[in-house]
């Protein structure tokens, strides 16, 4: 593994984002997409080689630095890769998952006149992401962490003639805004206590600072890890949208579908699960701050999963599919299962690409119709799709034999075995979590490919199934979304991870399941004796109830349970809270410095102010200025007489 | 002899007046201009009647040059009236503030 094979893996996609953006007519809209696709492809090559070379020929985990960009009072401000068995499962996934969505691109965005930008888009994004899960140090991290989200507000906005989409996008990157400077006060923290950016460094100083304490309200020294790591995951709860900044991923569903599956689901959303797990050796430091990742990660898998039960956007039904996903992540990171976290992000990247792509065709089949009322029995129209979309929806319930079985009922032992505060409520949230994915998965799926068709008349005249260039990305999926579970037994229990994620023997839950561990197959096996096949089992069958056998009972439950379906549809509320309380508060504040601050105070009287009664006293001065000699001789002698008496008296 | 603070007291008295008349005069600048004679005047009267309780001549010579000097000051001034008259059509004082700012 060499520096030259990095940098190329690394800088191929900036290097064909920037010939398709400026390259313009020369280039063409056939020669951007094979440009990118080709740069994407050799990543996607390199980061094989790079997983070969770690894997099996068992190569050395490369650490070094690239380029000195400054050095500020003995700060290193440094360009440089460090490549282990972490990162380079991540960067296989994303080329992997980023060449998929580049073929499928090719099918989906055909009429649209925007098709080179896009292209120039989502490699600009692959560069970014790469440079974020290779980076050796918090700054390159902190690049590539704003880079993504810069792409992500790009692509949101896309269709920028859409105010909706302008809405979503400037939505995204505010609140993306507010993580971010958790993130920046995270990384302010731990130059200040380590003085190194560097992660080696940063690492070894670990145990020092794990000492320290802070004294944020005086009188009560806090922890100083806990503050570090608590600030570095407010980062990772905008970026991963994390309950209570997951509100801008629904909205980025307004962007096209492959940015959708790409950077709002497999790739750019992980990054925050990524950096915890890469983080690992310092939050393991910290019991408070595993138990807040552990309490807010859970929380978002069962309360954002229970919405993807009301939508009716196929699209939005799998984004809130994702941020419960996300949760399932975030809640392994706080019981100290990074490993399993970054398992469950794999096989997530591959079936939630998938699920996406899917719907993207379906949406393409529909002219551009979301709406899964106006869908049903499309299974005789697209089988492709359909078996392909079966795939990602049983790996996403978990149903055993498929990728996210493992990965998720991993997560679910490792969660039930954490001992940290916060644990049981942990576990139930993600228990009960099962019902609510199985419900909406299968809810999604017999809307929109069983039953009788609901299609209107226009989109029926123009049904056409799509091209190989879509379907071939969906079988490309599905067959990792089929197998990638397979490899738990090496990743999770065989040590894969290395150096490369530090877990203290008392809390690594891992370890103790991975002494139990008999094989995947026994695994798979043992799930048919264990709970959360049979509440998968129940959501899937209330689905097939309340969908396809009887439609009529829906309504009954939602006239029920009035208060529930208002909570609901209302999305608990935070969108409301958001814009009702937090932006008026933050308006009225504007208004306020702006109306008192700067008008009254600062240009009122500071500016106008002086100015003004500089004026009103030449006013009053100008007074004596009448233009008549006699009264100027008056003065005069009034002067003189006032100079002699003044004169005289002190004399 | 008379005392000199008679002599000073009848200067005070013509200063005063001249002043006043600088002031509460508002027709005519021929007016302005003979009390600014008079105003000499009164200066001149100090010059004299120091010079005769000190018993010397300097003021005295003082004097004529100042007398000399306001002769001059008298022909430039009516000068000045006589083309303020052309120009404005008036001597009114009342009407003369174009200085006014």
């Amino acid at each position: 593994m060499s520096e030259t094979l990095l940098l190329a893996i690394a800088l191929l996609p900036l290097l064909a984002a920037l010939l398709a953006a400026l390259g313009g007519k020369a280039i063409g809209r056939a020669g951007a997409a094979a440009v990118t696709i080709g740069a994407v492809a050799l990543s996607f090559i390199g980061s094989c080689v790079v997983m070969k070379d770690l894997v099996v020929d068992h190569a050395p985990s490369f650490n070094g630095t690239v380029y000195t960009w400054l050095i500020s009072d003995g700060l290193h401000i440094q360009v440089g890769f460090l490549v282990d068995h972490l990162s380079a499962l991540m960067m296989v996934v994303v080329t992997f998952v980023s060449l998929c969505v580049h073929v499928y691109t090719l099918g989906y965005m055909r009429e649209d006149p925007g098709y080179q930008r896009f292209f120039a888009y989502i490699c600009l994004f692959t560069f970014s992401m790469l440079m974020l899960v290779m980076s050796n140090n918090f700054m390159q991290l902190f690049f590539g962490w704003e880079a993504v989200g810069v792409v992500s507000y790009l692509l949101i906005g896309f269709w920028y003639t859409r105010p909706s989409a302008i809405f979503a996008s400037l939505k995204a990157f505010l609140v993306n805004r507010v993580g971010d400077l958790g993130f920046l006060l995270g990384i302010a923290g731990v130059l200040y206590f380590t003085g190194s950016l560097d992660y080696q460094s940063v690492f070894a100083a670990a145990p020092a600072v794990a000492g320290k304490s802070v004294m944020l309200i005086s009188g009560h020294p806090s922890s100083a890890m806990t503050l570090i790591c608590i600030c570095l995951f407010i980062g990772a709860m905008g970026k991963s949208a994390q309950m209570p900044l997951h509100v801008w991923l629904p909205d980025s569903m307004e962007g096209p579908t492959p940015i959708s599956a790409l950077i709002h689901a497999a790739t750019m959303v992980t990054a925050g699960i990524f950096m915890v797990a890469r983080m690992s050796p310092l939050f393991e430091y910290s019991q408070a701050a595993l138990s807040f990742v552990l309490v807010i990660g859970a929380s978002t898998a069962f309360f954002m999963g229970l919405l993807g039960i009301v939508a009716t956007d196929i699209k939005r039904v799998i984004a809130y599919s994702t941020l419960s996903q996300l949760g399932y992540m975030t809640a392994g990171l706080g019981a100290s299962a990074y490993s399993a976290a970054i398992f469950h992000l794999m096989t997530h990247a591959f079936f939630k690409a998938l699920l996406f792509l899917a719907a993207g065709a379906v949406i393409i089949a529909m002219h551009h119709e979301q709406d899964m009322r106006k869908m049903g029995g499309l299974r005789r129209r697209m089988p492709v799709t359909y078996w392909t979309a079966m795939v990602g929806a049983l790996a996403l319930i978990g149903t055993p034999f498929f990728s996210g079985f493992f990965s998720k009922d991993a997560l679910i032992e490792l969660v039930h075995a954490s001992h940290l505060h916060g644990a049981v409520y942990a576990y139930w949230c993600v228990l009960l979590s099962v019902f609510v994915t199985a419900l909406y998965t299968f809810r999604m799926m017999f809307l929109t490919f069983h039953g009788p068709e609901r299609l209107d008349h226009h989109a029926r005249e123009h049904f056409h199934d799509v091209g190989w260039d879509m379907k071939g990305p969906l079988v490309a999926l599905a067959i990792p979304s089929l197998l990638a579970g397979y490899t738990i037994g090496p990743v999770l229990f065989g040590g894969y991870f290395g150096d490369s994620i530090r877990v203290f023997p008392s809390q690594d839950v891992v370890g103790q399941l991975g002494r139990e561990w008999a094989g995947s197959l026994h695994f798979a096996l043992h799930a048919f004796v264990s709970l959360p096949l049979y509440i998968a089992a129940a959501g899937v069958l209330t689905a097939w109830v309340f969908v396809l056998q009887k439609p009529q009972w829906g309504d009954a439950v939602r006239q029920r349970l009035v208060l529930l379906n208002r909570i609901l549809a209302n999305k608990f509320y935070f969108d409301w809270f958001n814009e009702h309380v937090l932006v008026r508060a933050t308006r009225a504040l504007g208004t306020a410095l702006w109306r008192g601050g700067d008008q009254a105070v600062i240009d009122g009287m500071a500016v106008n102010g002086s100015v003004g009664s500089i004026g009103r006293l030449a006013g009053v001065a100008r007074q004596l200025q009448s233009g008549f000699l006699y009264s100027y001789a008056f003065w005069m002698i009034i002067g003189l007489a006032a100079l002699l008496g003044w004169f005289l008296i002190r004399v | 002899m008379i005392p000199l603070e008679y002599l000073l007291t009848l200067s005070a008295i013509l200063f005063a007046l001249s002043v006043a008349g600088i002031f509460l005069n508002r027709k005519n600048v021929l007016l302005l201009l003979m009390c600014i004679e008079l105003l000499l005047l009164a200066a001149n009267f100090n010059f004299i009647a120091f010079s005769r309780y000190l018993g010397q001549l300097d003021g005295q010579i003082f004097v004529f040059f100042v007398l000399t000097v306001a002769a001059a000051e008298s022909a430039i001034g009516l000068a000045i009236v006589v083309v303020l008259f052309r120009d404005r059509r008036t001597i009114n004082v009342e009407q003369l503030n174009r200085l006014e700012g």
